[in-house]
């Protein structure tokens, strides 16, 4: 265990916000789904009594009769945005004076960085250089994450859970959200930032640097695994394969879209072009964990390999 | 100037001048030293009670009480107040709610803008001087250090801020109807976070920066269609000279017109658009009913059929 190199990649000041993000986001993931929790057992409360809906103040929140439903925003809101931007200032002022901004050599073409890395937030994308060739990793994904996202509001046609937290009344968004956020985005960003060292290689926490570390890792092709030697069958097998992937990883998706009787409902209310669409990204988001699989467990490069582009 | 002079200050300018208490003759000017001390009183009780002077009322235009009346003209007669409703949701203001995020970013924003004119001041987008000015900064400028770690910091934090952000409106469900448009001008603000920082990562000219851009850039190369490694770029004639990664960098590599390239996404063009998106963004805030909640929670039960052709 060499405490030391723990040290230096954890204490370097470009790295403060994920070794920050390691303690932030599980406490706002916690902080955000006790309040739904809470919400949704008063929800189940509710839904066995019919009269106590129609009376109830229907938050979690405390509420007394006399109390207004509403607060002036001079002063309640603006003391909070006035205290809140004290203490930002507050916390900015100690993070600059205690930690410098990073400042290397002068640029230089002639000598590479090892490891060079992108800044944190787009390691995860670099991360993903190592299962995808770069049009996928550093083009077609960063696109689809921007577009997944943006239509999220028009795919999702559950219309509960408008402005409350929740969690039984959105399962389905809810785990797909995280697992895209946490599991792939941040986690991502996490294993670029603490356990890529020099090339690119895999060094656990407490593993030392070594800048000579060579690894006899021999990656195949999945058609050079089965046996497939020739052009045309090569590309044609790949592409069978991928297809294969992906009506497997969409049924298994209409599986978890309609697993409950409350999602059928949900199902039925959306159109076949949403369905599509929803489709389509999810499959894309699936495929990531199941590359990264096929590379770390089976040490497969491509799965299609075709004279103009490999997957 | 002073409100105060009332009846009182009437009635003593109505006697005459000079009665021969006290008035002389100065230069030729007539001095009364009780009329001087009583107008200095005045002033002394202007002072005493600044809120009533007419200064007072011009800049701020209402009283500022305990009343109703006078909390919501205070919000809404003031133009950095006036984004606000006069009134919220009483739990809307509770931070387990909003987390405080979206709040969050928009300051560090506006600290990241501050920071960056003055970081401007030192710099020149020029191979030549570039790093010399980051140096310079560090070492020569009064509080230069300070100045740069607050920017490089502060540009940390909202990255962060924004996803924590984004995480809890989705949290909330708050994109739902009829909100759908804003999440998505919220999307390309994050995008735009990013892009400001990773812009802004080249500028100091040092080999951090000059890798991770490469590095950045380099999957350019690999655009389908439109970069010159990229699936079918090839086939439809681009090379290292014509492709996307050449338009980013001005050049096929990352050298002085990247650096002046970067600079000017990162100090104005980027800027100029985020600043564009946030006025919408805060906008259709309010336009589409204030914050999202925290609202009446909806049963199951209660679901209604959706209408037909939406």
């Amino acid at each position: 265990m060499d405490w030391h190199q723990l040290w230096t990649i954890v204490s370097l000041p470009d790295n403060i916000p994920i070794v920050g993000m390691l303690f932030i986001i599980p406490f706002f993931t916690w902080y955000g789904l006790r309040q739904a929790f809470a919400n949704d057992r008063l929800a189940e409360r509710l839904e066995g009594d019919k009269a106590m809906a129609r009376t109830h103040h229907r938050k979690a929140e405390p509420f007394q009769k006399g109390w207004t439903r509403e607060v002036a925003v001079w002063p309640y809101l603006l003391r909070m945005e006035f205290l809140a931007a004290i203490i930002v200032t507050f916390i900015l002022m100690v993070w600059s004076i205690t930690l410098d901004a990073p400042l290397e050599e002068p640029a230089n073409p002639s000598l590479t960085m090892n490891p060079s890395k992108a800044p944190w937030y787009f390691l995860g994308l670099q991360e993903m250089l190592v299962y995808f060739d770069p049009w996928i990793a550093g083009v077609v994904m960063p696109t689809l994450i921007i577009i997944g996202l943006i239509v999220i509001p028009y795919i999702d046609e559950n219309p509960l859970g408008n402005g409350y937290y929740t969690y039984r009344q959105r399962r389905f968004a809810i785990w797909t959200f995280i697992f895209g956020f946490i599991i792939l985005w941040c986690s991502m960003i996490v294993i670029g930032t603490l356990i890529r060292g020099p090339g690119w290689m895999w060094f656990w926490p407490g593993m030392t640097w070594d800048h000579n570390r060579l690894i006899f890792e021999i990656n195949r092709d999945l058609h050079e695994i089965v046996g497939i030697t020739s052009q045309p069958w090569i590309g044609i097998f790949g592409g069978l394969v991928v297809g294969g992937f992906m009506t497997v990883a969409g049924y298994l998706c209409h599986r978890i879209i309609t697993a409950t009787e409350f999602s059928r409902k949900i199902l039925d209310r959306m159109t076949l072009l949403q369905y599509a669409i929803l489709q389509g990204l999810l499959i894309v988001m699936l495929a990531l964990p199941v590359k990264i699989a096929a590379r770390l467990l089976f040490r497969i490069k491509y799965v299609w390999v075709t004279p103009w582009f490999n997957v | 100037m002073a409100d105060t002079q009332g009846a009182d200050a009437k009635t003593k300018a109505a006697q005459p001048a000079s009665n021969g208490n006290g008035t002389r003759k100065l230069l030729g000017v007539t001095v009364d030293p009780t009329e001087i001390k009583r107008k200095a009183e005045m002033d002394l009780k202007a002072i005493q009670e600044p809120t009533k002077t007419d200064v007072y009322k011009s800049i701020f235009r209402v009283r500022h009480d305990q009343t109703s009346r006078s909390r919501t003209l205070g919000v809404l007669s003031n133009v950095f107040l006036h984004l606000h409703p006069a009134r919220v949701n009483r739990d809307a203001v509770r931070y387990s709610f909003t987390w405080g995020m979206g709040g969050i970013s928009f300051y560090l924003f506006w600290v990241l803008t501050w920071t960056g004119v003055l970081l401007m001041f030192y710099y020149h987008p020029t191979k030549v001087q570039a790093f010399r000015d980051i140096l310079y900064l560090e070492h020569d400028v009064p509080f230069g250090k300070l100045l740069r770690n607050m920017h490089r910091w502060a540009a940390h934090a909202m990255v962060l801020t924004v996803q924590l952000h984004m995480f809890r409106v989705f949290l909330t469900g708050s994109y739902k109807k009829p909100r759908q448009f804003n999440w998505s001008v919220g999307v390309i603000l994050l995008v735009l976070t990013l892009l400001l920082s990773f812009t802004g990562y080249l500028l100091p000219d040092d080999q951090l920066g000059f890798w991770a851009v490469t590095v950045g850039t380099n999957m350019a190369r690999a655009t389908p269609i439109l970069g010159h490694e990229g699936p079918f770029g090839p086939q439809l004639g681009m090379t290292p000279f014509n492709d996307v990664r050449f338009a980013l960098l001005g050049g096929s590599i990352v050298d002085a017109n990247a650096l002046l390239r970067a600079y000017i996404w990162h100090c104005i063009a980027i800027p100029g658009f985020a600043a564009t998106f946030m006025i919408v963004h805060f906008w259709r805030v309010r336009k589409d009913g204030g914050i999202s909640g925290p609202s009446r929670i909806m049963l199951e039960s209660e679901i209604k059929k959706p209408r037909v052709g939406r």
